[in-house]
């Protein structure tokens, strides 16, 4: 699908004439055109969404028995598409070659967002079900063709024959070949990430699962040699005719939230000597463009603005935790079980703690792009948006055009982790195209995209815990403070000329909520969490950042385990095996320890005198959980092993062991990537990563002064997947990172018998800690 | 000022006009339409920009186009002929064997920061056809994956390494 060629295709005047039904980039309108019936017909020339509950809204099968699926989830690196294709290909009973998809574009994609690990778990699903209804429409076309009944046939590649005389056949091509399905059926759909049940006893069932060939195995991603050749197509690739290059300005480094930057002057003459450049300014918004783009990167850099001086109420990086104890705060009682207070008081061993988060940036590889051509008539943006039809919403506030007028398509970018700039880039450009009457490029800088970002949340807890003499887990109380995260894009504050949403009402500061509530993940009769949540104004901007405040979390919650079992004079996992009943996450706990080859020991009980001192640390980890996501919890776990050298305070991370079951992996080799990147990225998080501001702004705004894992520092990585075929999917792209990075901070306590309550464990830190024989800070 | 300028890339003479001071990338991507070389930084921190010149790694984003004039720039684009070209082989691969090698081990996952993870691997592999994992490391070090796909690079160099060797060896038979 992505071959590159929309370059010369798209014409700038056929787009207009077509009022935004031009196909960019693939080809289901020539096969559309034979088709008949509501949504086939409309695909490519109409605004979508288009109706779930329609079969030809997933689904059409063409004359040469091969099928396109139209999903609104996209690649973001994961291979999610591939696992789609899977789960196509499967219930069909067609090969993987057989299905294609096509690229996410909002005149032909059902409506997904692609974040949160949804793929799998929501987007395969409804795909799933749409697909067997498929089926069951073609092996009644089949049925009537061939003269036998349904259940006397067989499929197999597409190919429909009567068991008991396989010359008697048909493929689905010749059955339905590019004409509409025309039937509506119980599409499935969620509330809140909650799938609801269906009504509709009459639903097509879905394959059993035991009789699976497809779905389960390790399929390799079609895309792979397109990305290393250099034919695959990212955003930052698109080039339209007659384009201009843009470039946006605005301050170095975000302030503090809840003051949008404000321009005072801009002074055309600064850039007098760099020829053709368009300034394009809209109330606070100020970009630059240009046909050539060194001219438009010059002119950004060059043209001065002057911008009112940013409040200097940001608490700086230093002091940011001390600043969240001095907070108003809402404080919200999230789980309250049995009598901590009573416990702690009897209890054999009491121990309490306070662990400190950063912030940390989504660090993409390559700054968000996108291009977009505004006419009065309409618009068509390309951008690597995870919701297309999410950014169409906002285009239509800010072009002041219908959303059925806005055409989004999606072309991948780099690494995404979450929202990062997303956000930012396509309202810019798009803006700017209005402003110019000319299609715009809009690239965002290094700097921009680290100094704008919606960073991963810092945090910090208070813990208090006890254990029995016999290792039980007794009490367990958790007090957390997070700022809010409001989610909306600078530039359209910019824009409008408009203040940042006020982000202390509850709906704007529950984005995050702790959730201790995990009861089936430790059995702790008592239990108690307090979600201290606070205004984001006069803090930074944060968002999701996979998976979003669970580093953090984690790093506390199995920090804290490990020093109980510490206490206790515990192996950690038998002390984890102790205090945890549930057979799935004892199911990871044992895999990962076995492909470790875990040998009891108590914590800290073989330290080395030596330069090196060398330690291992468990822990386990989450991302999603009941409140939002049903039954499809993810559960995951990992080992490390590492070295600490305590003269320079630097860590190595050797090897990282980390397993995960999320329950039906369709694709256990794109899941097995995804625990490698995890893994890394984890350890990135918990030794390198911290966002660097002072009272003004944000400070970190190149890779030397936002540190992340080199390759000269990775570790080495075993994946793990427990397989469950039998139970639902769930996300894959985010719940082993949190147990790396809290199981690296045990790591380090059983190197050393230090412990640090506060990532990322720089050498600085470590050296602080080190010094000080027992914790935790330094500035 | 912009001005003609005369470049070699992937071994064919091209004609440019350009500011000499504007970066070699933007030369590449907006004038002559290679997908190779992108856009990560524009400061030369990360590795995405990478091209060979005159076999050398160097990163397009900081360096001034007049100042590769007269050498030979190859991309990307350009790396399996440039191979064979340097192992004399016969006909040029579709892929260079750590392309090959990093689809064998499923390797990028964005797969953004690949052509300077490639670009650089071949230079390695290049100077050193049997690296050891410490050589690896140390080579590749200036290339940032945010993936965290650093585990299959170093595994697909390894395998490329290996590929290398036995075509050198079939080289020298031949």
């Amino acid at each position: 699908m992505d071959n590159g060629d929309n370059r010369s295709v798209f014409a700038r005047r056929d787009f207009l004439k077509a009022t935004g039904a031009v196909v960019v980039g693939f080809s289901v309108a020539p096969k559309a055109g034979a088709q008949e019936g509501g949504v086939a017909i409309r695909r490519g020339v109409v605004s979508g969404p288009p109706d779930e509950a329609e079969i030809d809204s997933y689904i059409a099968v063409h004359p040469d028995n091969t099928v396109t699926i139209f999903s609104g989830y996209v690649d973001l690196g994961q291979g999610g598409p591939t696992a789609l294709r899977q789960i196509a290909a499967e219930e069909l009973n067609l090969d993987f070659e057989q299905v294609s998809t096509v690229r996410a574009d909002t005149f032909v994609s059902t409506n997904g967002f692609t974040a949160a690990s949804r793929t799998a778990a929501i987007g395969g699903t409804q795909l799933r079900a749409a697909a067997a209804e498929a089926r069951r429409v073609l092996l009644t076309l089949a049925s009537d063709r061939l003269k036998a009944p349904v259940q006397e046939l067989t499929v197999a590649r597409g190919i429909v024959s009567v068991k008991t005389d396989p010359t008697r056949s048909i493929s689905y091509g010749e059955l339905l070949g590019d004409k509409a399905f025309n039937r509506r059926y119980e599409a499935i759909s969620y509330t809140g990430g909650i799938e609801l049940p269906r009504t509709n006893p009459n639903n097509a069932p879905a394959k059993a699962r035991t009789e699976y060939k497809i779905v389960g195995t390790r399929i390799p991603r079609p895309e792979m040699h397109d990305k290393v050749s250099g034919k695959y197509v990212y955003v930052q690739h698109v080039r339209l005719p007659g384009m201009l290059h843009g470039r946006l300005v605005w301050p170095r480094g975000q302030g503090p939230y809840g003051v949008a930057p404000k321009v005072i002057a801009v002074d055309e003459q600064s850039i007098a000597d760099i020829s053709g450049i368009r300034i394009v300014r809209r109330n606070n918004f100020v970009g630059v463009a240009a046909e050539h783009e060194w001219d438009a990167v010059r002119a950004a850099k060059q043209l001065k603005v002057t911008w009112a001086p940013a409040p200097m109420t940001l608490p700086g990086d230093a002091a940011l935790h001390d600043s969240y104890r001095t907070a108003k705060t809402k404080d919200i009682v999230v789980t309250n079980a049995g009598d901590v207070e009573a416990t702690l008081k009897q209890a054999a061993h009491v121990v309490s703690g306070t662990y400190r988060g950063p912030y940390q940036s989504h660090g993409t590889m390559a700054p968000n792009c996108a291009v977009a051509d505004v006419t009065r008539e309409g618009a068509l943006v390309m951008c690597s948006d995870q919701g297309i039809y999410q950014i169409r919403g906002t285009l239509a506030k800010l072009l002041n055009l219908p959303q059925e007028k806005i055409r989004i398509q999606y072309y991948p970018g780099s690494n995404t982790f979450g929202s990062s700039c997303y956000r930012e880039s396509a309202p810019a450009a798009a803006i700017m195209s209005q402003e110019l009457g000319k299609p715009v490029r809009l690239q965002m800088s290094r700097e921009d995209e680290f100094g704008w970002d919606n960073y991963g949340p810092a945090h910090l807890a208070d813990i208090r815990a006890a254990v029995s003499n016999d290792g039980k887990l007794v009490a367990f109380e958790y007090q957390a403070w997070s700022h809010a995260g409001p989610i909306t894009a600078t530039v359209e504050n910019l824009a409008f000329g408009s203040e940042p949403f006020v982000a202390d009402t509850p709906t704007g500061v529950g984005l995050y909520q702790i959730r201790l509530s995990q009861n089936d993940m430790y059995d702790v009769p008592n239990r108690r969490l307090v979600d201290h949540r606070f205004s984001a104004n006069g803090y930074l901007r944060i968002g999701a950042l996979r998976a979003p405040l669970d580093p953090p979390y984690f790093f506390a919650q199995e920090g804290m385990m490990d020093e109980l079992a510490y206490a206790a004079r515990l192996d950690p996992y038998e002390f984890r095996k102790r205090n945890i009943s549930h057979t799935r996450w004892l199911g990871v706990l044992k895999a990962v320890t076995d492909a470790a080859k875990w040998t009891p020991r108590v914590p800290a009980s073989n330290l080395s005198s030596g330069k090196i001192a060398a330690g291992r640390g468990i822990a386990v980890g989450t991302h999603h959980l009941p409140m939002n996501q049903g039954d499809r919890i993810t559960y995951a776990a990992a080992v490390v092993e590492i070295e600490v050298n305590k003269e320079t305070g630097g860590i190595s991370v050797k090897h990282v062991y980390g397993a995960m079951d999320c329950g039906l992996a369709i694709n256990p080799g794109i899941v097995e990537n995804q625990i490698v990147g995890m893994a890394v990225h984890g350890t990135s998080l918990a030794l390198k990563e911290e966002v660097h501001f002072n009272q003004t702004n944000v400070t970190s705004l190149d890779w030397s002064s936002y540190q992340t894992l080199r390759f000269a520092e990775h570790p080495s990585v075993t994946p793990i997947v427990v397989q469950q075929i039998h139970e639902k999917s769930s996300g894959a792209g985010e719940e082993v990172l949190p147990a790396v990075v809290a199981a690296i901070g045990n790591a380090f306590f059983d190197a050393t018998g230090v412990r640090m309550r506060e990532f990322p464990l720089t050498p600085r830190r470590v050296l602080a800690a080190l010094r000080s024989g027992t914790t935790s800070r330094s500035a | 000022m912009a001005k003609e300028l005369q470049l070699r890339v992937n071994e064919k003479m091209r004609t440019v006009t350009a500011p000499p001071e504007t970066p070699l990338l933007y030369v590449l991507t907006d004038e002559l339409a290679l997908q190779g070389p992108r856009f990560g930084c524009g400061l030369g921190q990360c590795g995405c920009c990478s091209v060979l010149a005159d076999g050398a790694e160097i990163r397009s984003c900081i360096t001034p186009t007049a100042k590769v004039v007269g050498k030979s720039i190859t991309t990307l684009e350009g790396l399996p002929a440039y191979y064979a070209a340097k192992m004399k082989l016969a006909k040029s691969p579709e892929l260079h064997p750590l392309q090959e090698a990093l689809i064998a081990e499923q390797a990028p996952q964005c797969g953004y920061c690949y052509n300077g993870q490639i670009v650089k691997g071949a230079e390695l592999l290049f100077k050193n056809p049997q690296p050891s994992e410490a050589q690896i490391r140390s080579a590749m070090n200036g290339h940032l994956c945010r993936c965290g796909t650093y585990p299959q690079i170093l595994s697909a160099i390894q395998r490329a390494s290996k590929a290398i060797r036995a075509a050198i060896t079939e080289v020298g038979r031949g």
